[in-house]
Formats: C-alpha cells, structure tokens, sequence
C-alpha cells in the first residue's frame, strides 16, 4: 500500500513537470494579457491619453455598438457574416468535392497533393498581397485574363470600389481555405472501411445514395469539427483584408476582426478589448449552439 | 445486358477523364498566384507598368538585388531565421513533454489542461496585443529577437502539443510498458524509447512550428520598430503601407519569403498532414 502511494506520488510529479514549460508561456503571454485586456475594455484606455485612465462601465461598448465611434458597426456586422459564410460554404463545398476527386490514389497523386496544399502552409498577410497584385486596377492580371475572355471590356478597380471589395477578398480567401478541407475529408475519407461501399454495391444502391447513406454518416464527425474550427478561424482571420484592402473603401471590406485591428493601431485599446470581448463572447454562444444543434462531443 | 455494361463503362470512362480535367484545371488555380508573382519579381519597373505581359521580356534580378542590398532584405531574414529558429526548438520540446502525458496517462486535471491549449486557438490574437505592448515596454522588452522568439514559442506551443498527443497515440503503449519493466524510468522510458521512434512526426511539428513563426506579422509589426530587429514580414509590411508601391520589389520580397517555407513544406508535407489528421480522424 504504502509503496502504491509513493508511486502514485512519483507519477503525479513527473505529469505536472511534463506539463509545466506547456502552460507557463500561455499562462504568462496568452492568459494574463487576456485578462488585462478584459480590463481595459471596461476602461477609457488610450496610450494618447494614458495618464488619465478611468473606469467608464460599458461606454466602449456603447460607443461602438451606437455608431458614435465613427463607424458604421452594422455593415460590420453584416460584412462579418457575409465574410465567413460565403467563404465558408465555397471552401468546404469545393474542397469536399476535390476530397471526393482524390479519394482513389492514382499515380502522382502524392506530387499533386502536395502541390494543392501547398497554400495552407503560406501567411494569410502574403497570400493577400499576391492576390492584392492580381487584383489590381490598372496593371492587373485579373483584368487582362477577364478581358482576353471578352467578360469585361474596361479596367475594374476591383479593390478600390465598395461593390467589389469584400467580394474579391472572398476569393482568395476561399482559394486559400480550401486545402484545409481537402487534408481534412480526404484522410477521413480514404479511413471508411471498403466493406461498407461493398455491402451498399451489393444492395443495388447508386453512387448518390451510397454518398448520403455511407459516406457522409462514416465520415460526420470529421465535417462537423472541420466546420466549427473553421467558423471560428475566418472570423478571426483579418491577415488576408490587412494586406488586400486595410478594410477599405470607406469600410466596405471591413469586418469585425479587422476593425479591431485598426482601433488597436489607433492606440484606442479600450475600444479595440471591448470589440475583442465581443468577439469572445459571440464565439462562446456559438460553439456551445452548435455543439447542442449537432449534438457533437468529442468522443463521436 | 452487354450493353448495359458497355454503357456503363463508357460512362465511369467519361467521368474519369472529367475528373482529370478539373483536378488539372484546380492545379492551374492553385499555381497560378505563386507563378505570377515569381514572374512579376524578374521584370524591370517599365514592364510592370505597362500592359500585362505573361512573360517578362527583358528579366532582370534588379528587384532581388534591390531588396537584398538596398532593402536590407538579408538581414530581415536572418532575423526571422533565428527568432523562428528558437521558438520551434523550445515549442516542439514543450510539445514533446505535455503531449506524452496527456495522451498516455490519466489525471484529474487532464480536461482543464487540454481547454488551456484550445482556448489559445479561439481568441482573438488582438485582444492580447495591447496588454503585451504595455507589458513588455514596462519590463524593456521591445526591440529584441529573444522577446519575438519567446511570444512565437508562447504562438506554437499549443498546437505542437496537441499534434504531438496525436502523433504519441499512433504509438502502441506496450513499448514503454516493456521499458518500466526493465527498470527503466519515466523520463528514459520516454527518450530512449518512444521519442526514436517520433523522429519524422517531432520534425515536422517543429518545421510546423518554424513556419507559423516565420509567417508571423503583427507581434513583430507591434513590437519591433528599430531597422535591425525587423522581420522578413516586417520588411514587406512596410513596403505595403506605402502609397506607390514597387510591386517588383513587392514581388521579390513575397517570393524571398516563400522560399524557405516552399522547402520545408515540400520536406515534411508528408508528415505534417499526418500530424494533422492524426487526432481528428481517430478522434
């Protein structure tokens, strides 16, 4: 007995400084300016003005939320939606579709692969800046190939005018995302046990109903968590409109991460950290509605 | 009935060649923005200016020799080298640890410790930027590779332990239970015996580690504004911010960049999609 708990003791030991260098850094750089950061949203912080912080309640938030921060917060917000929905949907329709494409090795697949995925391993900020050069107006190659194809007879300033701007960053961002639905369903797709689609062959099913009836169900906890992840990273992914737009013009390509962003290059901190709160608070309600809605855990 | 089948056949051989078609055709749209930008970077000023050419007609390495000499290019990117450097040595070794215990061994804390990693991937990296700027000018910490190095290692940590969970898991438990048998500790168990056997899985958490923090901007961009510490992302950032932009030099610089990340990629691709997919898809 008493040897089991000296053990036991032994073994709690070394898992706690096995843990120990993992936690201290996030603990000490994520955590505790978290925090602080939770603080200054309830705070007029500015670095302008930094001998004179006090505590305002909810002010920031009012301000931002009633436009008197300068900025129109509900074509933010709707920008925000627009921007991960539409990015969102595209990338995992097409990137499901060329899972479906790579499912079945062929030679070079290995080659292939690697080249196609090769975008998720760049910077979202020099991925923008590609595409920024593309997209230009004057001397872009985006205009040149439209206007070969005869699709449009002039110029368009694609980045430089409000109906547009989002749009074009949608566009990349969706060639960006894509191969991380790639590398996600195709391993999972290639892991459905073969038996499955033999049982279904021999059941007379066609290959649509073996898509919704064996596929789609052996590989669901994977879609559902993909999903989620990604939700909640394009929200959070300002990088590629930094480098396409800085938001611009006139607020069109904004949303809500970006903004933040210029309110902390603005040095309006207590702005920026109640925006940030916002953005927390909104990721939180959703992942626990959509773990609910989709009765996702972890164990699936 | 032959028939039937011959119609089939014909069919799956269409969709076949269908399936080329696009699978090409997407390879095209993948390359294409890496391929015009290598292009832009080896034309004089004159021909970026002017109507598109698809092929540069007089290449030039002015835009390289100009970012490397005049730019200070080489310098940025030694700067990103030993930052990125250090952080994915001291995140893969963070990694290497906690990833061992929490896929290998139960403990009451286990749940809480693995959220603490999680978390970090939810939130907002800019709600953390002003309180660092305040703490890190406090303690004098600004302009310095070390300082950049420890907030990419604090970047990395949590997604190199969870990809190093996965990579242990694929790893049957007998091997080390063999070890403790023998005598062996914990610790040893673990070196001598498991962490052989990860070589390709902890490199490429480590090439993974290395290229986050290489791409990384707005910590180096918040924290860094004397020339000599500047990152290779720090460098373009500025060139972007300004009104005319040289996109030549633009355009070298990106490809400048993109090389080191194009290598280790091409390198490791193999394992770090493993690494990957190994926790979701048996998750």
């Amino acid at each position: 007995m008493k040897s089991n708990k000296r053990l036991g003791q032994r073994r709690n030991i070394f898992i706690f400084c096995m843990l120990l260098p993992a936690i201290l850094l996030p603990l000490i750089f994520t955590y505790y300016p978290l925090i602080k950061g939770g603080v200054m949203a309830f705070q007029n912080y500015t670095l302008m003005d930094i001998k004179n912080v006090s505590w305002c309640g909810f002010d920031n938030f009012a301000n931002i939320l009633s436009n008197e921060a300068g900025v129109d917060f509900g074509q933010i917000a709707k920008n925000t939606v627009i921007w991960v929905v539409v990015s969102l949907a595209l990338q995992f329709t097409l990137g499901f579709a060329l899972s479906l494409m790579l499912k079945k090795k062929f030679k070079g697949a290995g080659l292939y692969q690697g080249l196609i995925f090769f975008p998720y391993a760049v910077s979202g900020f020099l991925i923008g800046i590609m595409w920024r050069w593309m997209f230009n107006g004057s001397n872009g190659v985006i205009n040149d190939l439209l206007m070969n194809l005869g699709l449009i007879e002039t110029n368009v300033g694609w980045l430089a005018q409000k109906e547009t701007a989002l749009l074009s960053c949608m566009i990349a961002n969706v060639w960006y995302g894509i191969p991380f639905f790639t590398i996600m369903i195709t391993a999972a797709l290639r892991g459905v046990a073969p038996e499955l689609y033999e049982a279904a062959d021999m059941d007379g099913a066609s290959k649509i109903q073996q898509f919704f009836n064996v596929t789609v169900p052996s590989i669901k906890s994977v879609l559902l968590m993909t999903v989620l992840m990604r939700v909640i990273w394009i929200f959070n992914f300002p990088d590629l409109i930094y480098s396409m737009t800085s938001g611009g013009p006139a607020n069109s390509s904004q949303i809500i991460t970006s903004y933040m962003m210029t309110l902390v290059y603005s040095m309006d901190y207590g702005k920026a950290s109640a925006v940030g709160l916002m953005v927390i608070a909104f990721l939180a309600i959703f992942t626990l509605v959509y773990m609910g809605a989709t009765k996702y855990t972890s164990e699936d | 009935m032959a028939n039937n089948l011959n119609t089939r056949k014909a069919k799956q051989k269409t969709l076949t060649v269908l399936k080329f078609v696009f699978l090409f055709i997407y390879l095209v749209v993948v390359m294409f923005p890496f391929l015009w930008m290598l292009t832009t970077s080896f034309k004089p000023s004159s021909e970026i200016n002017g109507p598109v050419d698809y092929i540069p007609n007089n290449p030039t390495m002015e835009n390289y020799i100009n970012m490397l000499v005049k730019g200070n290019f080489g310098k940025y990117m030694l700067n990103s080298l030993i930052s990125s450097t250090f952080a994915a040595a001291v995140a893969t070794f963070c990694g290497i640890l906690a990833g061992y215990v929490i896929s290998r061994f139960n403990f009451r804390m286990k749940t809480p410790v693995y959220l603490l990693f999680m978390i970090t991937q939810m939130i907002p990296s800019f709600i953390m930027l002003a309180p660092l700027y305040q703490m890190l000018s406090k303690a004098g910490m600004t302009n310095s590779l070390g300082t950049l190095a420890i907030l990419y290692a604090n970047m990395t940590i949590p997604f190199s332990v969870v990809t190093m969970s996965g990579f242990y898991a694929g790893v049957s438990n007998s091997i080390e239970e063999a070890a403790w048998i023998d005598g062996c500790g914990y610790v040893r168990a673990l070196f001598s015996v498991i962490v052989p056997l990860l070589l390709p899985g902890i490199a490429a958490t480590a090439i993974f580690a290395f290229m986050n923090s290489w791409n990384e901007l707005f910590m180096a961009v918040m924290f860094v504004d004397m020339d000599k510490f500047k990152t290779i992302t720090v460098g373009l950032n500025s060139l972007i911010l300004k009104y005319n932009i040289k996109w030549g030099e633009m355009a070298a610089g990106t490809v400048l960049a993109l090389v080191p990340t194009m290598f280790l990629f091409g390198f490791a691709q193999k394992y770090m999609i493993e690494g990957l997919t190994a926790g979701s898809v048996k998750g």
